[in-house]
Formats: structure tokens, C-alpha cells, sequence
């Protein structure tokens, strides 16, 4: 019994990390009805600024470990993400709503840093590679390439895995392959309540992980922004007649689900201190299961379908075998969809001919 | 024009595939061309930073004392990033597209099983400086080792645990994901019950996890003496971080898979009270080693590690079979290979037996406080 | 006659080039050459499920990994006694005997995988098909991990080298040419009437479940075969050659090469696996820049290389591309 429950609490904060991870999913797919397959390599930037902030003089010297430190790396990480998660959505998805004049000196520019980078390796090849490849970009839009907007479907997600595998990479080489250790930031202590042993990197995440639930919750429900962030995802077009500048609300949409994918990253490393650029595909991957499963593009549903997952993944690995971890996720996914495809939460939409 | 979207395809893929068509290098006749492959990233990146570095410093030494039958020796290092998948592709590259005579590599027996048989295949010799898992040489002729291999280092452990740790209940950790884990366990299992001890748990868990706390609770259950982990240092040291959080205080045991300056960085003081088997000791006063220590520490700013070490002597030794057979046709180079004898190694003296394994003694080495500490040699 | 005249040349060509191509391109070429054609017979299999029957399926590589593991496993457990029993055939004989026989067997499982697959989640549309068919693929591939008798996660050695240039490309032929006919017949015409406007054909009397189980079983058997040949030229397999990024590798070929277009396919799975060794020099840099490229051809040219271009004058009413 007592295991069962030391494992439950496992499977609550291993949940609360998924569950904040899929809400940026499911609120992404809510105003864009698009899978953001790049949302969980944010959480591994998250994860990975949250390291780099963690290792600096700012943290190491003046704040030590303790709860200002940790706010301190939570609210850094927190802010570059949200700026990465704008900045994906406004060079990569947003062309294809709207001509972006941007787009493609900004990819160029990328291009050009990487090229730089691999002929030259050293920071002036990839200044000059960056100009090159910018001057050429506005060069080009100007004599009228354009980002085809109205592209399909399909096209959107698969510029969401190329978004993906460039943070996969990129991060690889920007960090090196290998894995990093987050240090410590909380002190550890261990407390004994009843038969459990909770330890404080634990109770951490649980208590921060509601806290960003709540804060979230009073966000959509409560402030303007969060109404008009509602009316997005209910309808893209009417939000625009009614007056609500769309694109801002999206941009605002990807801030805030990235950030919040950042602090995952952070608890998820507070709990299992070794980071890799590749760490954030499988979480990823089982978030968005955990946003399906709980209704995409319903917030609760989110929540609640991260902690299931979160848990029955503790469970098996427990009570099972840890090789079959993996397929946990999916098959709850197949048996979900399968069943009740609109998720936990979700209301099922009858398509009008 | 109903005929053109094929038209149009088979030309546009024509072009695309001859544009891609790369001459590979072939090193000039001056050179002598050496493949190696490793795991230059990924969550053993030391094992093949190691290896590169000793492979490194031999070839350094020997273009400095005029090369090898007079030419200088150049190598092609590719990284397999830890897949074994990768391993045969790169492999299959420097073979084909770069024409090495030989191939150095791998560590992680898994990616060198992946990858002998291309080399096989082929004609060209592989030698491996550090995988231990038996089924490597049994590829084929042009395969070889200048380790020992698994059935001898699981003996070594179990030899270990019974006579000096004087334990008799063990419980066994190990890492599904890589055949040399597995195997050395097995022949752990074997030889530790046939002394009479008793393996109490057998859990596993795989490359690459970060939680090991369901196992470890479920170990903890069976009450073991000590713990056998034979992986890789990455997990073995967050096994230890973890295991002791859970209160479990009995010695840890392992395999040469611990081998890495990375260990005690990322175990701590979990990792006291536990002993692995390698291959060298730092601390062996034995001249050839001390040499090979200070010159490598002048190098590279750092200790050197088994791996590394195994890199130097297998470079050294290639380099010595390609003088003795008075050529760089590989087949010469792979019958020269299969009669080395006695060779003055940095980890011992390297004899090829007729598997193509190389027969020497193991050391078992303790960890204190961040440091690896000798214990004792055990002979084959 | 002409039709035999044709496939005759077709397999002289063919014989010819497997005899002469290794040392006319290079080994390492000879290998890229092969491997596109495993891509092309995978990318023009799942265009006949995304492409002409626009259905989003995300999880083609764990039928890629039914076949070669069958094939692998088939092949290698008979492969004794098979060799005893027809002695007397040459080798040649017994080579491609073997290999038919586990093709044959790839395609079948990979065939009931995908009905296995198909039949629950064709009833779902969309996102959630492509999430589903994701989710399916990540389940095969785990549930392989787990089979200790193919090697499990370690991956399994010691596969006889049976497929080459030869077959392979005899299998593009073969696959090209069923889809092609496929596709213009009037089992084409319905799947692209599912494509263009599912419950307008359910209204019009197509039984829309059974033609898209169909299109996804033809799909799903050649990626099997693809399986099975990619199998027996690696002579080695391992799980992780079948994540779902080998999925999303093949729906980029497509996609790229033009969605719907049997030519779009091919010519985007020569692009995508050429420019993905081709960048190889790039070492570390090979696939963030291949990652931008990428994001760059989504952006400014999203409908493919070969899609929209109307060099095409169909023969039948039914536009074959969008």
C-alpha cells in the first residue's frame, strides 16, 4: 500500500509535467486547430535555459539554492520561451494566414548562421553567413517571392516538424549531444507524511505546477485577453469581425503555452536533473496525447489528461515492465479515440454539410 | 503530353541522384587511410571521446617517428551519435566511399555488432579497442578485440563478490537496451551461482531512462548483499544518486561500462562503497603506464581513462601488424593482426588468441570520493 | 506482345544495371541508389492513402516495420532447411525463392496490420486519424522492442543479404505500376471522390469504410514489401529506424514531391533521401539545415514540386492532383 501511494505521488508530479505541457498544445490547437509538433522541443529550451540560468554567476553567486533561485530560473526560462514560442509562430505559421514580409530573410538569416557556422566556425563566418543570407531574403521578396498562403493542412504540420527538428538539431549542436545535469536549486529535504516520503523537489512541482494551473485558469476566464482568446479558438473569422485583432491574440496564445511548457521543463529537471536536446520528443508526444485525451482544445481537459497519463505511465513501469513505458501513452490514445475521440472533456462537433 | 509527369520525374530523379554522387576521398599514396568510428555524442560521448584521444595521441607518435612503413597515417573519424544503426552507415561509408584499410572502433559492443559485418563483409579488418561482448569477433576473420571479453569480466565480478566482498545475495540491474549489458550479466549469473551464491532480483531498465525508482523499490524489497549494474556510466551513476536516496547503502558492482571521468561527476558520493572491473589502473607503477599517464595528461589536461588507453594499444597494435606485414593490402594487414604476440600494451601484454579475443588480466577498482582506487588483478 | 516486349526490356535493363552499377557509381552510391528506391516504393504507398484517398495516416513506418521484421525473421528461421531441401537449385534460385517467400509474408502482415489499424480508426477524420495512426505506429514499434526473438531493442544481426539494386527496383516497377492502375480505375475514382468530399460520396452511394480499409491495406502491404527489402540489403534491423520520425520522413517525401502525384512521389522521395545523405558532409549540420530548407519549401511553395503543375492531361474526368 505504501508503494502504491509513494507511486501515486509519482504519477501526480510525473502528470502535472505533462499536464503543463499539454495545455500549451491544446490551446494552440484551440486558436490554430494545429498540432504544434514543435511545442515540446520548447520545453527542452525551457529546460536547457533554465540549466544555463541555473549556471550563472547571477544564480550560483549572490542566490544560492532556495525559493528565490528558483523563481529566479522558472521566471528567466519561462520568458525566453515565450519569446521562442512567438517567434516560431510568427516566422513559421503565421505566412501561411497572411503574407509575411519577414519570413524569408528571417529563414535565410538562420540558414545563413548555419552555413556560416559549419564553413567557418567561429563568430564572424556566422555574422557574415547571417547578413548574406538576410540581404539575400529581402533581395528575394522583394523581386516577389511570396509565403503561399491558404497552403494546406498538411503543409502546416509539416512545417511544424521542420520547426521541430531544427530545435532538435540546433539545440545539438548549441548545446553539444550530450547530456547536461541541472544543478541542484532546491535544497534537499525529505518530510514523512503518514507513510509517504515526499521530498521537496517533489512538493515543488506539485505546488508550482497548481499554482501556473490556476494562474492559467483566471487567465482565459477571468481577463479580456482570455475572452478574446476564447472567441479565437471558437471562431477565427467571427473574432475578426467582432474587432479582435487575431493575429496579436494568437501570438499571445503561443507566448503563453510556451511558457508554460518552460516551466514543465524546469520541474521535469528539478526531478530528473539530466537534460538533453533530444528530451523533449517523447514528453512531447505524450502530451499531446494527454491534450487528446482530455478534449483538444479544452484547458481542464488538459490538466486532467495529463495526470492520467502521468499516472498510468507510473503504474506501469511499476507493476510492469519499464520497456512497454513508451506505448502506454499511445495505446490509452487509441483506446480514447476509439471510444470517445472528443476526449474527457470535449464536446463532440457534428460536421454540417 | 500525357507522357511527361514520368518524363519529368525520371529526369529531375537522374539529376538529383548523379548531383549526389560523391567520389569519396581515397587518400593519396603517401597516406595510409584508418577508419574510425564512435560515439562522439549522445549519453556515451565519453566513450568515444576517450578512444579518439588515445587513437589520436598513437598516430601523433607514430607520424612523428616517421609513420608507418614510411608514410603517415591520417584517420577519418566518423560519429555514430550512440545509434547502432548509425554505426553501419558510417561504417559503410568509410569503407566504401573513403577506402580505409582498417577500421578503429566501437566501444558500446551493440554498435560495433551493428557494424562488423559490413566491415566483414568487405574484406577490410576492424579492430575493437573496448567492446567485451563475445558475439563481436564471432562475425568473422577481420574482426578483432584487444579487451577481454564478457564470460572472463563477469567471472572477474563474481570472483569479486564472493571471495573478497564476501557476499552471497545479489540482486542484478541491468540494461536491456545493449548487449553487452545483458550478456555480462548473464555471465554473472552463471558464475556467481555455480560458486554458490544466490541471485535474489533481477530488474532492468533501458538506455537512456532517468528513473530508475520503481526498480530500485522493488530491488530494495529482495534485500540483496550488493547490486550488480553492468551499464553504462550515465545511468549507473543516476542509479547510485537514486539508490541511495531510497536508503539502499550496500556496495554497488559493475563492468567496465563505468569507465568515464563523468561517473563520479555525476554520481557524487552515491558511488562510494562500489567497485567496477576495467581494464587499467591509473595507479599501476608499472613505467610503460606512468609514460603513457603524464603524456597523455600533457596532451589533453585529463586523466586518461581504460577507453582511452584501449584506443592507444589498438591503434599501436594496427599500426604494428600493418610494419609486420610489410603492407597495406588488407588482407596482409588482417593475418599479421591474427599472430600478434605479446605486444607491450599500455593495459598489458596483448596477445591474439585464435577467437581474435585478446587474453589479459582485469583490474577491479573501488570508488572513493571521486577517485577510482585500485583493489586488485585478477587473471584469467 | 508489346506489353512482353516491355517487360522484358524492363527486367534486361535491370539485370544489366544491378551487374554493372556498383562498380560504375561506387559501393557508397550503389547504396543511396538502393535506398531511394525503398523510399520511393514507401512514398508512393502512402500517397495512395494520404495523397488520392486524403487520408492523414502518420504512421506508415510501423507497417515498414511489420515487413522487415517478418521478412527478417521468416527468412532467417526457414533459411536451413530450405537450403537443405532444394539443394539441387542454384543458388540464385534458392536466394530468390527465399526472399519471394518472406516478401510474400511482409506484405501479408503488414497487409493485416493495416487492417488491424484501419478498420477502428478509419471511422475518424482528420487530425485525430493522424493522431491515432501515430499512436499505432509508436505501438507497433515498442511492442518489437519487447520481442526478445527478433533481438528486442538491441536489434537483430545476421540477416542473409538477399534483396539488391535488382529487386528492389523490380518492386518500384511493380509497386509504381499496381498504384498506377489502381489509381485509374474505378476504385481510383472512388478514393479520390473520398478525398474531394467524403460525405458527398457516402451520399452518393460509395461505400466510403471499405474503400479507404482498401486504400489503407494496399498501402500498408508495399510498405511491408519495402520492409522486407530494406531488411535483406541492410542485413540489420533495429527498432529505432522505425520511430515516428521514419513517418514523418515519408510524408515530407510526399508532400514535398507533390501530394497525390504518383511522379510527385517519387521525384520527393528522391529529393528528401538524396539531399538527407547528400548533407551527410554537413556532420552536425546536416539536419538543422536540412530542417530549414524544409520550413522554407512549406512556406513559399507548400503544394510540392509537382503539385499543381498541369502538365498532366488526365484521362479520365477526375483530377488526379489538387
Amino acid at each position: 500500500m505504501e508503494t502504491f501511494l509513494q507511486q501515486l505521488i509519482n504519477g501526480i508530479s510525473q502528470g502535472s509535467a505533462y499536464a503543463l505541457i499539454a495545455l500549451g498544445y491544446t490551446m494552440v490547437y484551440g486558436v490554430l486547430r494545429l498540432i504544434n509538433f514543435a511545442h515540446g522541443d520548447v520545453y527542452m529550451v525551457g529546460a536547457f535555459a533554465g540549466f544555463y540560468i541555473a549556471n550563472s554567476d547571477i544564480v550560483q553567486g549572490t542566490l544560492g539554492t532556495g525559493v528565490a533561485a528558483a523563481i529566479v530560473v522558472m521566471l528567466g526560462s519561462m520568458a525566453v520561451c515565450a519569446v521562442l514560442g512567438m517567434l516560431i509562430e510568427r516566422f513559421a505559421y503565421r505566412p501561411s494566414r497572411g503574407a509575411s514580409r519577414f519570413a524569408l530573410p528571417f529563414w535565410l538569416g538562420i540558414l545563413g548562421a548555419s552555413l556560416g557556422q559549419m564553413i567557418g566556425g567561429n563568430p564572424v563566418a556566422l555574422g557574415i553567413g547571417v547578413l548574406a543570407g538576410v540581404v539575400v531574403g529581402i533581395a528575394l521578396e522583394r523581386a516577389g517571392l511570396r509565403p503561399v498562403t491558404k497552403s494546406s493542412h498538411l503543409s502546416l504540420l509539416i512545417t511544424a516538424i521542420g520547426v521541430s527538428l531544427f530545435l532538435e538539431n540546433g539545440g545539438q549542436l548549441a548545446f553539444g549531444a550530450d547530456p547536461k545535469f541541472f544543478p541542484e536549486i532546491i535544497p534537499t529535504a525529505n518530510w514523512q507524511l503518514g507513510p509517504l516520503r515526499i521530498d521537496s523537489q517533489r512538493a515543488t512541482v506539485l505546488i508550482v505546477a497548481l499554482l501556473l494551473m490556476a494562474g492559467l485558469t483566471f487567465i482565459v476566464n477571468y481577463t479580456k485577453t482570455g475572452k478574446a482568446m476564447r472567441a479565437v479558438s471558437f471562431n477565427l473569422d467571427a473574432a475578426k469581425l467582432m474587432g479582435i485583432n487575431t493575429d496579436r491574440i494568437i501570438a499571445f496564445t503561443f507566448a503563453l503555452g510556451s511558457a508554460l511548457a518552460a516551466a514543465g521543463g524546469i520541474l521535469v529537471s528539478l526531478l530528473y536533473p539530466r537534460i538533453d536536446p533530444l528530451m523533449g520528443i517523447m514528453p512531447g508526444l505524450k502530451a499531446f496525447v494527454a491534450a487528446v485525451l482530455g478534449g483538444i482544445g479544452s484547458i481542464p481537459g488538459a490538466m486532467i489528461g495529463g495526470l492520467i497519463i502521468g499516472m498510468a505511465e507510473v503504474m506501469a513501469v511499476g507493476y510492469g515492465q519499464s520497456t512497454y513505458r513508451d506505448a502506454i501513452a499511445f495505446v490509452i490514445l487509441v483506446l480514447i479515440l476509439l471510444l470517445k475521440p472528443s476526449g474527457i472533456m470535449g464536446k463532440g462537433i457534428t460536421e454540417k454539410v | 503530353m500525357k507522357r511527361h509527369p514520368w518524363l519529368l520525374a525520371l529526369t529531375l530523379s537522374g539529376t538529383l541522384a548523379l548531383s549526389a554522387c560523391n567520389g569519396g576521398q581515397g587518400g593519396d599514396s603517401d597516406e595510409i587511410l584508418i577508419g574510425e568510428f564512435g560515439s562522439l555524442t549522445g549519453t556515451t560521448a565519453t566513450f568515444g571521446i576517450s578512444t579518439r584521444n588515445g587513437i589520436d595521441m598513437a598516430i601523433e607518435e607514430v607520424n612523428a617517428a616517421g609513420g608507418v612503413l614510411g608514410r603517415q597515417v591520417r584517420v577519418i573519424v566518423e560519429d555514430n551519435q550512440g545509434r547502432p544503426e548509425e554505426a553501419q552507415t558510417v561504417v559503410t561509408k568509410l569503407i566504401t566511399s573513403d577506402q580505409v584499410v582498417a577500421v578503429l572502433g566501437e566501444v558500446a559492443s551493440s554498435r560495433t555488432l551493428a557494424a562488423a559485418p559490413v566491415a566483414q563483409q568487405n574484406g577490410i579488418p576492424l579492430i575493437t579497442p573496448a567492446s567485451t561482448n563475445p558475439g563481436v569477433t564471432e562475425v568473422g576473420d577481420y574482426i578483432f578485440r584487444v579487451c577481454f571479453i564478457d564470460p572472463f569480466q563477469g567471472l572477474v565480478m563474481a570472483k569479486f563478490a564472493f571471495n573478497t566482498l564476501q557476499v552471497r545475495n545479489v540482486a542484478i540491474l541491468r540494461d536491456i537496451r545493449n548487449d553487452y549489458s545483458v550478456g555480462l550479466a548473464d555471465v554473472f549469473i552463471e558464475n556467481f551461482t555455480q560458486m554458490g551464491g544466490r541471485i535474489v532480483a533481477d530488474e532492468s531498465y533501458s538506455e537512456g531512462d532517468t528513473d530508475f525508482s520503481a526498480q530500485l523499490t522493488s530491488l530494495r524489497a529482495s534485500n540483496p548483499d550488493a547490486i550488480f549494474i553492468p551499464g553504462y556510466y550515465t545511468e549507473v551513476a543516476l542509479i547510485a544518486r537514486q539508490a541511495r536516496g531510497l536508503g539502499m547503502n550496500m556496495p554497488l558492482m559493475g563492468g567496465d561500462g563505468w569507465d568515464s571521468p563523468r561517473l563520479t561527476e555525476i554520481g557524487g558520493a552515491a558511488l562510494n562503497n562500489s567497485y567496477f572491473s576495467n581494464h587499467y589502473s591509473v595507479e599501476d607503477p608499472s613505467p610503460a603506464i606512468q609514460n603513457f599517464v603524464s603524456a597523455y595528461q600533457a596532451k589533453y589536461g585529463e586523466t586518461p581513462d581504460a577507453l582511452a588507453a584501449l584506443g592507444y594499444d589498438a591503434a599501436k597494435i594496427l599500426f604494428d601488424a600493418i610494419e609486420r606485414a610489410g603492407s597495406t593490402e588488407p588482407e596482409a594487414i588482417r593475418d599479421a593482426l591474427a599472430q600478434t604476440e605479446g605486444f607491450p600494451g599500455v593495459t598489458g601484454s596483448i596477445t591474439i588468441d585464435e577467437d581474435r579475443n585478446a587474453v589479459k588480466p582485469a583490474v577491479v577498482l573501488r570508488v572513493v570520493d571521486g577517485t577510482l582506487q585500485y583493489v586488485e588483478t585478477i587473471a584469467p | 506482345m508489346k506489353k512482353a516486349l516491355i517487360i522484358v526490356a524492363a527486367f534486361a535493363v535491370l539485370i544489366g544495371l544491378q551487374m554493372t552499377m556498383r562498380d560504375f557509381v561506387g559501393a557508397y552510391n550503389y547504396q543511396i541508389v538502393v535506398l531511394v528506391g525503398i523510399n520511393i516504393i514507401l512514398a508512393v504507398s502512402l500517397n495512395l492513402i494520404n495523397g488520392v484517398t486524403g487520408q492523414f495516416s502518420i504512421g506508415h513506418a510501423g507497417f515498414y516495420a511489420v515487413g522487415a521484421y517478418t521478412c527478417a525473421l521468416l527468412v532467417s528461421t526457414i533459411q536451413e532447411p530450405f537450403r537443405n531441401a532444394t539443394g539441387s537449385l542454384p543458388e540464385i534460385a534458392q536466394d530468390t525463392l527465399l526472399l519471394l517467400i518472406g516478401l510474400a509474408a511482409a506484405a501479408i502482415a503488414a497487409g493485416l496490420a493495416g487492417l488491424v489499424v484501419g478498420i477502428p480508426s478509419l471511422r475518424l477524420k482528420g487530425d485525430y486519424l493522424a493522431i491515432v495512426t501515430l499512436g499505432f505506429g509508436e505501438i507497433i514499434r515498442v511492442v518489437i522492442v519487447n520481442v526478445e526473438a527478433v533481438g528486442g531493442s538491441r536489434g537483430m544481426t545476421g540477416i542473409p543479404a538477399l534483396s539488391n539494386f535488382f529487386w528492389v527496383y523490380l518492386f518500384v516497377i511493380v509497386t509504381v505500376a499496381t498504384i498506377h492502375n489502381l489509381v485509374y480505375s474505378s476504385y481510383g475514382r472512388a478514393f479520390i471522390s473520398i478525398r474531394d468530399d467524403e460525405t458527398a460520396a457516402e451520399a452518393m452511394g460509395v461505400d466510403t469504410t471499405r474503400y479507404k480499409v482498401l486504400a489503407f491495406v494496399v498501402s500498408s502491404m508495399f510498405a511491408g514489401i519495402a520492409g522486407g527489402l530494406f531488411a535483406h540489403f541492410t542485413m540489420y534491423l533495429h527498432p529505432n529506424s522505425f520511430l515516428f520520425i521514419t513517418s514523418f520522413y515519408v510524408i515530407i517525401m510526399i508532400v514535398v514531391g507533390g501530394l497525390g502525384s504518383i511522379p510527385g512521389a517519387i521525384i520527393g522521395a528522391v529529393a528528401v533521401t538524396v539531399l538527407l545523405e547528400a548533407f551527410r558532409e554537413f556532420g552536425a549540420f546536416r539536419l538543422v539545415n536540412f530542417a530549414i530548407i524544409l520550413v522554407l519549401i512549406m512556406i513559399f511553395r507548400p503544394q510540392g514540386l509537382m503539385g499543381g503543375l498541369k502538365v498532366f492531361k488526365p484521362r479520365s474526368r477526375a483530377a488526379v492532383t489538387k
